[in-house]
């Protein structure tokens, strides 16, 4: 199974290292790093000074490669949809394709210094999130398991990069059927 | 499980509709879309949403709110929130007002929806644990039927199951209204004649040449106009059960008559000469006094005796009070269904006044009211106001002065000509007007000798 990572301008090699290691420790991707998307300016809504997530997902999915299973996208920008005033990043429920932005991640964005480690461990959190969505897993009600919803960064930096009993059984599940080569997103 | 919950998200652009509906399914929620209001109030029509997300401004067509008023005259319990780009205070008062339950200007923040629907949901929970207590509770205290927590109706309903299973005549007794027929129903359905026949006559009703062709049949010949055989309601009856209503009505031959019967078990149809085995378990009613019937010589002790074997009394409504809500609550379940109405509870001033009223027509009468009021509430809560007509009811008797020099038969008398005459003979309204059963009514029409 091999998840494809598509960075942006702007991102570290850190961060992609950080990223991809998660996903080939938890779901047993193999990872690919792609090399950087030129996101359109189609994408920007000069109004909000943010991003379309949704449109830079769509972009990015048309220039992924067919053997890939997944493709996450990582972005310093800041990522919104019409609805919300922001999103840490999006997915696509039981679908191949998801997105992390670092914009709200960063301390810096909140007026703090920056802190490498902190970044790194909610960038692990929001990468184990939108990657178990793809997977099919649904927003969980324990509020230390990585796929409970985040409103905000206080909520990130109360969960865990891990997932609670329930979740990792269902998502073990899950994988074992794509492993079998059994892939709803792939319908 | 949050995929128990249906949300709508209306939108005429594709990204807001998309995108929204897509954040709210990673909560597991059940999301359908609509590129329009008409889409919306089409799709709301085969599937009961929750929550319904409507843009304010979604042309062509009808917009936001027009289509949330569409939509909440199906679903009034909807939870609709508008969502719109240009917040004006006028929107939002125009789409509170007509009943939005939030509004919402985009984009906004995913607390802040995120809180809201959730609150939604936990209120819907709770709405819907209450719906289903409130069934469970009916069922507790509901028998077949006959629902109610009243100890006496509780004993009654013991009794019931006890002899259910019996062959024992049994006799209830109960004003007009108590519920009679709905108990010898419950005596068939829970002993083991469910699957049997249920054959009910009003004793009250017929004339006595007539009534006894109607019990017991009659050949070909038997009197003029017997044209072919029929069989009676005994012989209906087979091994299930007969109900006797308005016992106490029926004429001294045809009581010596059916004391044959019940002793013997056996009868002849009128003019035959084969004799036929009777099976059925019979349940005779009254709302006179039979003993005291007795007691004077209209009634036959011997009679009253063989169908009182086993002697269940009902309570009268104004016995039973605590029953009212209970009642109240299964009548409008029922009735709103029946009618077609968004009626779905009553207001506490209203169900105070149906507390306080005197019933003299019983749970038939409680039951009548709740249906007209049912029929004519303008709201979904059935408030005082809706019964209003009680209060007119009862003031009209308080003002009512008697005639000098009539006696109360006298009085009734004139009451059921009066009520006949106003309905133009139409027994089942002026029934419902008295309070009274249709068998009932007979039987007055009968002894005043009221011409029809």
């Amino acid at each position: 199974m091999l998840l494809c990572l598509l960075p942006t301008a702007g991102v570290q090699a850190g961060d992609l290292a950080g990223a991809g290691a998660l996903a080939a420790d938890v779901f047993g991707f193999e990872v690919r790093t792609l090399p950087p998307l030129a996101v359109p300016d189609a994408t920007f809504d000069a109004r909000r000074g943010q991003h379309d997530s949704s449109l830079v997902l769509a972009t990015a999915l048309d220039l992924c490669p067919p053997d890939a299973t997944r493709l996450l996208v990582l972005t310093g920008l800041d990522l919104a949809i019409p609805m919300l005033t922001f999103v840490f990043g999006q997915a696509q429920l039981d679908g191949r394709g998801a997105i992390v932005s670092l914009a709200r991640l960063r301390p810096e964005f909140y007026g703090l210094p920056p802190a490498p480690a902190v970044l790194a461990e909610r960038l692990r959190k929001e990468v184990l999130h939108e990657l178990g969505h793809t997977c099919g897993l649904v927003h969980c009600t324990d509020q230390g398991c990585a796929m409970s919803l985040s409103v905000n960064i206080v909520f990130i930096d109360r969960k865990k990069a891990r997932l609670c009993r329930d979740c990792g059984a269902r998502l073990a599940a899950r994988l074992e059927t794509m492993r079998r080569g059994a892939d709803p997103a792939e319908e | 499980m949050n995929s128990r919950w249906r949300i709508l998200v209306v939108d005429d652009e594709v990204a807001m509709r998309e995108s929204l509906a897509a954040w709210l399914r990673e909560d597991a929620y059940a999301v359908d879309i609509a590129a329009s209001g008409r889409e919306a109030v089409a799709m709301a029509a085969e599937t009961a949403y929750d929550i319904y997300f409507i843009d304010l401004k979604m042309p062509p067509g009808i917009n936001g709110i027009e289509t949330m008023m569409e939509i909440r005259k199906r679903q009034p319990d909807a939870t609709v929130v508008i969502v719109t780009a240009y917040a004006t205070v006028d929107t939002a008062i125009s789409a509170i007002k007509e009943g939005a339950q939030e509004y919402m200007v985009k984009p906004c923040n995913p607390e802040e929806i995120s809180i809201f629907v959730q609150r939604v949901i936990r209120l819907k929970s709770l709405e819907r644990e209450n719906t289903y207590l409130r069934r469970r509770l009916s069922r507790r205290y509901s028998f077949q039927d006959i629902i109610s927590k009243n100890p006496k109706m509780q004993a009654v309903f013991e009794l019931v199951r006890r002899v259910a299973g019996q062959r024992s005549t049994v006799l209830i007794q109960g004003a007009s209204g108590t519920g009679k027929e709905l108990v010898a129903r419950a005596l068939h359905q829970a002993g083991g004649r469910a699957s049997r026949p249920f054959v009910g006559l009003s004793c009250a009703a017929l004339a006595e040449t007539l009534l006894e062709s109607e019990l017991f049949g009659h050949e070909r010949g038997a009197f003029t106009g017997a044209v072919a055989r029929k069989r009676g309601k005994f012989e209906l009856a087979g091994d299930g059960t007969i109900f006797l209503d308005e016992i106490g009505d029926i004429p001294p031959k045809l009581q010596l008559d059916l004391l044959r019967v019940l002793q013997e078990r056996r009868y002849f149809r009128l003019g035959g000469s084969e004799e036929i085995v009777m099976e059925a378990r019979v349940v005779a009613a009254t709302n006179r006094d039979l003993l005291a019937a007795v007691e004077s010589g209209e009634f036959r002790e011997d009679l009253y005796y063989r169908l009182n074997v086993i002697n269940i009394q009902l309570p009268t409504l104004r016995e039973r009070r605590e029953d009212i809500p209970l009642l109240v609550d299964a009548f409008i379940g029922r009735l709103a269904i029946e009618a077609g109405r968004p009626v779905r509870g009553i207001a506490k001033d209203a169900l105070k006044l149906l507390l306080d009223h005197d019933w003299p027509g019983n749970v038939r009468e409680l039951e009548n009211a709740v249906e007209r009021a049912v029929v004519t509430a303008s709201g979904d809560i059935l408030e005082a106001g809706d019964f209003d007509f009680l209060a007119r009811a009862a003031r009209t008797s308080e003002r009512w002065e008697v005639p000098d020099g009539l006696s109360l038969d006298e009085i009734e008398k004139r009451a059921v000509e009066a009520v006949l005459a106003r309905t133009g003979g139409n027994i089942k309204a002026a029934a419902e007007i008295l309070g009274i059963d249709r068998s009932t009514l007979y039987m007055k029409i009968r002894k005043y000798e009221i011409p029809r």
